[in-house]
């Protein structure tokens, strides 16, 4: 069982939204993958405004659409717009088909701005993805590394939070979420570097990992070569891949009576 | 299948899975590997370039049965670099060699690249490039080096005769006359199929890049693109048969 935590479907191709999602899941089949985490439309706003956080997420809800069965939706969020970001939420996961929430650059996960937002998602047991990356030649503005969303999840120590790229600079990822238990990495978007898997098992257990792609900004197989050629134990293979992420999602998508 | 892209030795910053020369062999054989050529991650940062193209042939002898073949390297920025291309070709039977021009310090635009460009090729040496070893974002940060810029290079492969150079760890191959590439670094769900649909198909070589980069990543990405038949053939090794043997194109 294989599930992609991060997936846009804009790389795909596709002039529309339907377009694309019927890629994803034409290569999601040809690579083995069952279920897709889909967020972002076809812009790449750092920081939306409301109209245009209701686009890329109309986009997605377009998407979703027929692939109900394949796929599953996080609602995009700014939280520089913090009341039109709560109502979003509303319209996309609490009365949508939308299960998770999507924060990316346009501020650090560090500021108390997103309380709110973690507040509400985890009152529905949504899934909370933050990207992060922790370049060497320096973030956006708004960027956040693992260390500001260990500082959230501080804030929030009940609530799992996902720390998206694992900061890409996975060895100071890593090192730096260690000890934040409500924190689980993602894999995706970052070189298919060789020992990546290995020190995430070492250092924080395979059940806090969870396999995405970053596709179509990434390729699926150099992604999953991440997994499928390390050498960790199947076991670790399989919570990563998919049993993670399961169970992650299981209490929303129950509740909002999804069938898996 | 021929892999034109593996190293032995260490990277410099880390322990990697499979940088035990046995190891990597082990890896390659269970994969369906029969060839793969390999470069040294000593030649990275090492001076004593003798001493590295010396640990690289004796690797290659003693593990593998042949599988792997040694690719030395030249940095023409040391004293006497000509002796080394000479011991690579005439004393250890290299029929390649592997340059980092960005971690050596000197550009493609170099007179001394066109230099060991020309000896390489007046030797019948074939030139692989290392464009990028690693993600600027990912680098240390007291050792941060920019990928190769390859605009000279159509240039140097139209007026220096006989030269054949395979671009390594570049993320946008094109098409360029004795110009070959590997895919490794070939990104996006639709990367490596584009690719296929163009002139520049005809250059692609399989190389994984291993052990820096998973062994599996540069295999899916041929199942991604659905590469089958004859397509899949040059990929997997016809390619590097016609850069090998120079032949081609």
């Amino acid at each position: 069982m294989i599930w992609d935590l991060h997936c846009h479907f804009s790389g795909f191709g596709g002039r529309t939204p339907e377009e694309g999602m019927a890629e994803v899941i034409r290569l999601g089949d040809r690579m083995g993958i069952e279920r897709f985490c889909i967020y972002l439309g076809f812009g790449r706003e750092e920081n939306p405004s409301p109209a245009q956080m209701r686009t890329h997420n109309d986009e997605v809800l377009r998407a979703l659409d027929h692939w109900r069965h394949r796929a599953w939706a996080f609602v995009y969020l700014n939280p520089n717009y913090l009341d039109e970001s709560l109502r979003e939420f509303d319209r996309c996961v609490k009365d949508g088909p939308m299960v998770g929430v999507k924060l990316w650059v346009a501020q650090k996960a560090s500021g108390r701005a997103l309380d709110p937002i973690i507040e509400r998602a985890a009152a529905m047991q949504a899934v909370i993805f933050q990207h992060t990356w922790w370049k060497t030649g320096g973030n956006l503005s708004g960027e956040s590394t693992p260390l500001d969303v260990v500082e959230l999840a501080k804030r929030h120590p009940k609530t799992p939070i996902i720390c998206g790229h694992t900061g890409g600079n996975w060895e100071l990822g890593i090192r730096a979420v260690r000890g934040q238990t409500n924190l689980s990495v993602d894999l995706a978007g970052s070189d298919p570097t060789n020992g990546f898997v290995e020190m995430a098992v070492r250092e924080l257990g395979a059940e806090r990992i969870i396999w995405g792609s970053d596709a179509g900004g990434r390729s699926l197989g150099s992604q999953l070569a991440k997994v499928q050629g390390s050498t960790v134990p199947e076991a670790a293979k399989k919570l990563m891949l998919g049993e993670n992420l399961k169970r992650m999602m299981m209490p929303i998508l129950t509740a909002k009576g999804f069938r898996v | 299948m021929i892999d034109t892209n593996v190293y032995v030795s260490r990277w410099p910053f880390r322990r990697l899975p499979g940088d035990e020369t046995a190891v990597l062999v082990q890896k390659l054989r269970a994969a369906g590997v029969v060839e793969a050529w390999a470069g040294s991650f000593d030649a990275v940062l090492h001076r004593d370039m003798g001493a590295v193209n010396l640990r690289v042939t004796e690797e290659c002898r003693k593990n593998g049965n042949g599988l792997l073949k040694p690719v030395g390297c030249v940095n023409p920025m040391l004293p006497d670099w000509r002796e080394d291309l000479r011991r690579c070709q005439e004393r250890y039977g290299m029929k390649a060699i592997r340059l980092h021009p960005n971690y050596h310090g000197y550009r493609l635009e170099d007179a001394v690249t066109r230099e060991l460009l020309s000896a390489a090729a007046e030797r019948g040496l074939f030139v692989q490039i290392a464009a990028q070893m690693e993600d600027e974002r990912t680098q240390h940060s007291l050792l941060r080096v920019a990928p190769v810029p390859l605009q000279m290079l159509p240039e140097l492969t139209k007026t220096i005769q006989r030269l054949r150079v395979q671009v390594l760890n570049h993320p946008r191959p094109v098409s360029w006359e004795r110009v070959y590439w590997d895919f490794c670094a070939v990104e996006g769900v639709r990367g490596l199929t584009e690719l296929l649909k163009g002139s520049v198909a005809d250059s692609l070589c399989f190389g994984s890049y291993y052990p820096f980069f998973l062994w599996e990543s540069a295999a899916l990405k041929m199942k991604e693109a659905g590469a089958e038949g004859a397509v899949l053939e040059k990929l997997r090794a016809g390619t590097a048969r016609v850069l090998m043997g120079g032949t081609g194109r």
